[in-house]
């Protein structure tokens, strides 16, 4: 798992495919690095990923219920349309912010 | 005489095919002619199907998972079968969010996607006799109209 740790703020930057053979390792590290850094933002960066199916989603939600305890926020950056239409879908668009950027 | 066509594939339980398993289907699609959306609809369901399996029908154990695919004119059908533990309660396990698993953080959202992204979906189980998840696509909707309107 790639990923970059500023102060409480670690993104994640998530690989081509996120399914549930890719999805197991990211929580491990993920909550590893969340435990270490005392983070309590989380990015999730979509710019490589072109799938994602609802183990993805089991990730963000995961995620979101360990740093909401402490007052955090869940956010993506990046998500393609095929990806906003998964994270509308399933409801996790209503707990976490989707960063629109400016499509030039 | 409709114009058919067939495939098969068998391979291991393991995590690691779940990538293989949805490309090639998305393969098979291709003669279709489907757009990317439609092939990324049935990437999708196919995924959420093959993870049952895997987690839920063998849990973890290493045995066969079934993918057959067959074409019938424009629509496109998909079977994702497993001979594992079954599905004692088929309605409880179709509800979204519902999940055996939240410990693992599972979203409890695979059948929920599965009737989003694909036009029809049957789930045949029962406990001890694994599971057979069988899924209809039409494929190019509403395409025809837009090739007589261009002729």
């Amino acid at each position: 798992m790639k990923y970059q740790v500023q102060e409480n703020c670690l993104t994640i930057y998530l690989p081509r495919e996120v399914d549930h053979h890719s999805a197991e390792e990211m929580k491990r590290e993920a909550d590893a690095v969340i435990d270490r850094n005392h983070i309590k933002y989380v990015i999730f960066d979509f710019e490589k990923t072109d799938f994602m199916d609802s183990s993805g989603i089991g990730v963000i939600m995961g995620r979101y219920k360990t740093i909401c305890l402490i007052g955090g926020e869940v956010w993506a950056v990046h998500a393609n349309a095929r990806i906003r239409k998964i994270l509308t879908l399933s409801g996790a668009a209503k707990i976490m912010q989707i960063y629109e950027e400016d499509e030039s | 005489m409709k114009n058919t066509n067939e495939m098969e594939i068998r391979f291991d339980s393991r995590s690691e095919n779940e990538g293989f398993a949805r490309v090639a289907v998305a393969a098979f699609m291709t003669q279709l002619n489907p757009t990317v959306e439609e092939v990324a609809d049935v990437k999708t369901a196919v995924s959420e199907a093959v993870t049952n399996a895997i987690i839920h029908g063998y849990e973890g154990e290493v045995k066969k998972v079934t993918i057959r695919c067959r074409i019938e004119e424009n629509v496109f059908v998909v079977e994702v079968s497993d001979r594992g533990k079954g599905i004692e309660n088929i309605e409880e396990a179709m509800q979204p969010m519902f999940t055996t698993l939240p410990e693992q953080d599972r979203s409890g959202m695979g059948f929920a996607f599965m009737e989003a992204f694909m036009d029809s979906l049957e789930v045949e189980s029962s406990p001890g006799n694994g599971t057979i998840v069988k899924m209809k696509k039409t494929v190019g909707k509403g395409r025809e109209i837009w090739t007589t309107q261009s002729l």
